[in-house]
């Protein structure tokens, strides 16, 4: 004997009901109200520290707000700024490149062996620093997508390839001597600006660029945040990794001239340091290591961030061994405070 | 003598009986009276309630999608409702964690099974409360105990080996066993023979008549419902996150529950004839993939529904996602209007025409921290392009127009992962429509969808085959796929049973070619042997509302 409910069986049938349109007026007020709170949310954080950093540092040492030591600021990050672009693009994919610093002194020291041992014109090697970047950034690239290698693992190992490389070519030793227009390249300036600062500057307006306005650089977000959906929307993600571990080994190269030319010496051991304060840079501006998130500007902010505290901290005599203790905290107050603002945006 | 509660939905009904109920149910047993649970706009508990006394067995049955999963979670203690009061031997019951259901006695038996393959069976037992002796795991009085629980289960499995390599069955032993330490006085089983064969289950079976000899209560999860009459003291019926009927004796018919369970069926018609049908849009030879399925043969017209229909493991999903380059055919043709098409992958297919939109929202389909409109623009910004460029003004402009057409309830401009299940379904067939393709095919198109959005994307379907998409419909809803289907494919262990025009297409023919040739599967083909751990029990002919 079985009853059952009819009423319930029968009320319950959804009727096909025309959707009703969603209420407009409230829709557009949380439109305006969430592009505030958007704004507020993007906005702080890294550059407000920023900013009070800038003025903290102008009131504090009378040598700190001057057009020279400014320009300076911006020369002495320029290479790291390079490296960082390139560490952005691999850190927005959901990847990590810890070759960079090697790779910057294994660029630097083959341009210099082929240029002083090798007796090629200049022009040529220095086009062959940079190809070795970019080679090591396309083993890199190939290792994490067909070799399946996890990005950590995969660069870890070419890191330290690259690094013994570097010392093994002249056993240690620095190579020196380069054409004066080579060194030029640190040491002019265009309309009063360093041209390492210009190339900086050009680098990352055209990287924004790429990452905003051009497919291709906007699919990165798309890799990153989740790279199944992003196959399956038709993307060449293993071609775009690859691409983005080639630029990032090709930007390491140039930043790797840029050292070259400042110091007018290849040094094996060069980058080295750099690799650990270029990631902490991109994680100040605001990129998430789990990827698909990270821009342009915040990089920029970062990158300044850490080059104003390095510089004012130098101007103050504050010992260059407590400098990175410094960095470790901004790295930890400007995550926090940026995950809480996306956590008010969410 | 058990008392099985059907409570109306309305909440304020269900709010009114629900202290009623408390006290009168207030002498033993686990009551649960008005459960209500909301997921941000999304109400999946509507108002259920149920009742369990010592040594009874109740069972619940609902569709996929009905609400039987959270009521078990909300009773773990593992969500909490919203509304709705529970209560254990007359006290107040309210689980804030499943450590809390645990120390009431109350146990919930997963539907998958979590083990740490790595350690013992007696570590995985007493995982999270291991016995220390002398600042060491007390091996001995762990094995010891989980021999004597295994052994009350009929189970010989040393508890000193690793999980890993045991059984699906012996897992689960392991899993009730663990339940059992606890002492609990109240199981809940999560379709536990939902990955188990016939002689397994039948394990199961005897394991739970054993604890109802013990006095414990039991709510037994299933959608096989001869399972169910096997079991059941009473049944509780789900649909739709209310009750939908509930009967306090164990000889009920089949066809009533069914017809408790599906209700709703084709409240939507059917698809309108296809007359303005005209020329194959997609025809697919031969296809195959190697362990998966094979010998697939069909075509699509344009402006035609084919649904395909078959039970889970039947090799459905794997078939259409092959169509759409997820992944690579080993053998086999696909065609579309009339031109050959090399699938090298999804880009392959989309430039064919071909798109899909998958089952797995969360993880295939959407990046749910990216905003609607990003999502529904990502397989095109290299065609939204002007001079190379593509803007943000642009992308909220076509994101606006599906928006409009799909009426998705919510801004695309914030992370997708704020709306609805349902308009995240809309925002995902949205992005599948930016440009009109010439084969849609659709996996599970309302999976974990309200009613309201379920409408809206039916006639969204109907109108896109009427403007002349060939579209390929995969549902485990039997009612979807004949209230939508112009014809209906079969499959069944990785083979094509049959394609059944609108008028052979009854529940009863589908179930016939997704079942009964069942065992014709093993005895031929050693691929589809590997495809689906295929049991005579998955295949009841009761079993029609949840394919």
């Amino acid at each position: 004997m079985s009853k059952i409910d009819n009423s319930r069986v029968n009320t319950n049938v959804p009727v096909i009901a025309v959707p009703k349109s969603a209420p407009h007026s409230e829709a557009q007020l949380s439109t305006t109200k969430g592009k505030i709170s958007a704004l507020l949310g993007r906005v702080p954080g890294p550059l407000i520290g920023l900013i009070v950093i800038f003025i903290g540092l102008s009131i504090m040492s009378p040598y700190f707000l001057t057009p020279h030591n400014l320009l300076n600021i911006l020369s002495q990050i320029s290479a790291e700024g390079v490296m960082a672009v390139g560490a952005l693009l691999v850190i927005i994919i959901g990847g990590i490149d810890l070759s960079v610093g090697s790779v910057l002194a294994i660029s630097s020291m083959s341009l210099a062996w082929l240029f002083r041992f090798g007796h090629l014109p200049f022009g040529w090697a220095l086009l062959a620093g940079l190809a070795v970047g970019a080679i090591i950034g396309l083993l890199n690239g190939v290792l994490t997508t067909y070799g399946r290698l996890q990005p950590f693992i995969a660069t870890l190992a070419t890191m330290s390839a690259a690094a013994g490389l570097a010392v093994f070519i002249t056993s240690g030793n620095p190579i020196n001597g380069f054409p004066d227009w080579f060194l030029a390249i640190t040491t002019s300036s265009i309309a009063g600006i360093p041209v390492q600062g210009v190339i900086l500057i050009g680098i990352f307006g055209l990287t924004a660029f790429w990452l905003r306005f051009r497919p291709s650089g906007r699919a990165l977000y798309a890799i990153g945040g989740n790279e199944e959906v992003a196959r399956l929307a038709g993307l060449p993600v293993r071609r775009a990794k690859i691409a983005v571990y080639v630029i990032a080994g090709t930007l390491a190269a140039i930043a790797g001239l840029l050292v070259t030319s400042r110091l007018d010496s290849a040094q094996p051991t060069a980058g080295t340091a750099d690799l650990l304060n270029v990631i902490a840079v991109v994680v100040i501006g605001g990129a998430s290591l789990s990827g698909g998130s990270g821009s342009i500007l915040g990089t920029f902010v970062g990158l300044l961030i850490i080059g104003v505290l390095n510089n004012g901290m130098s101007l103050l005599h504050v010992s260059p061994n407590l400098q990175p203790v410094v960095i470790g905290f901004v790295i930890v107050a400007a995550v926090m405070t940026d995950r809480r603002a996306s956590r008010k945006q969410a | 003598m058990i008392s099985t509660e059907a409570v109306n939905a309305d909440p304020a009904t269900a709010n009114h009986t629900a202290s009623h109920t408390a006290s009168q149910a207030g002498e033993s047993g686990l009551v649960c009276v008005g459960l209500v649970k909301k997921y941000g706009g999304v109400t999946v508990l509507n108002g259920v309630s149920l009742s369990v006394l010592p040594g009874n067995v109740v069972g619940l049955v609902g569709e996929n999608g009905a609400g039987k999963s959270t009521t078990s979670a909300i009773i773990a203690g593992m969500v909490q409702a919203d509304d709705g009061v529970m209560s254990l031997d007359g006290l107040p019951y309210q689980p804030r964690t499943p450590a809390d259901a645990l120390k009431a006695g109350v146990a919930l038996i997963h539907q998958e099974i979590r083990m740490i393959p790595e350690l013992s069976v007696a570590e995985n037992i007493f995982l999270g409360r291991l016995p220390l002796r002398r600042g060491k795991i007390d091996r001995r009085s762990i094995n010891e105990s989980s021999a004597h629980m295994l052994g009350l289960l009929g189970s010989d499995t040393d508890p000193r080996r690793p999980v890993a390599g045991l059984s699906i069955a012996a897992q689960q032993e392991i899993e009730i066993a663990r339940a059992l330490t606890r002492d609990p006085r109240f199981i809940i089983f999560d379709e536990p023979s939902a990955s188990l064969g016939e002689s397994e289950t039948a394990r199961v079976f005897d394991q739970i008549h054993l604890l109802r000899e013990r006095g414990v209560g039991i709510v037994y999860i299933s959608h096989r419902l001869d399972e169910i009459g096997e079991l059941a003291d009473s049944i509780v019926c789900l649909r739709d996150g209310a009750l939908a009927a509930s009967w306090s004796e164990r000889d009920v018919a089949k066809s009533d529950i069914v017809r408790a369970m599906v209700g709703r069926e084709f409240v939507f018609g059917h698809s309108a004839p296809s007359d303005k049908q005209a020329d194959v849009a997609l025809e697919v030879t031969g296809l195959g993939r190697t362990g998966v399925f094979e010998d697939i043969n069909f075509s699509v017209n344009r402006g035609e529904i084919l649904g395909i229909a078959g039970l889970v493991g039947a090799g459905r999903t794997e078939m259409v996602r092959t169509i759409a380059g997820a992944d690579r055919a080993t053998a086999g043709t696909v065609t579309v209007e009339g031109v050959p098409v090399t699938i090298r992958g999804p880009h392959s297919s989309i430039a064919a025409g071909i798109a899909m939109v998958p089952e797995d929202r969360k993880n295939q389909g959407l990046n749910l921290d990216r905003s609607g409109a990003e999502n529904m623009t990502l397989p095109w910004e290299r065609k939204l392009t002007k001079s190379g460029i593509i803007t943000k003004r642009r992308i909220i402009d076509v994101a606006n127009r599906q928006r409009e057409f799909l009426d998705i309830r919510g801004n695309v401009d914030i992370p997708v992962s704020s709306l609805s299940g349902g308009n995240q379904q809309k925002v995902l067939l949205g992005k599948w429509l930016v440009k009109t393709p010439r084969v849609l095919i659709l996996d599970e198109p309302t999976r974990g969808v309200d009613v309201g959005a379920k409408m809206t994307i039916y006639q969204t379907i109907r109108s896109l085959a009427e403007q002349g998409v060939a579209i390929i419909v995969v549902s485990s809803e039997l009612e979807e796929v004949l209230g939508l289907s112009h014809r209906v494919l079969v499959m069944a262990g990785g083979r094509q049973r049959g394609i059944l025009s609108r008028d052979d297409a009854t529940p009863e023919r589908i179930m016939d070619l997704a079942l009964a040739t069942n065992s014709v599967v093993q005895a031929l083909s050693p691929t589809n042997a590997t495809t689906a751990q295929w049991s005579t029990h998955t295949v009841n002919e009761g079993n029609t509302h949840d394919v």
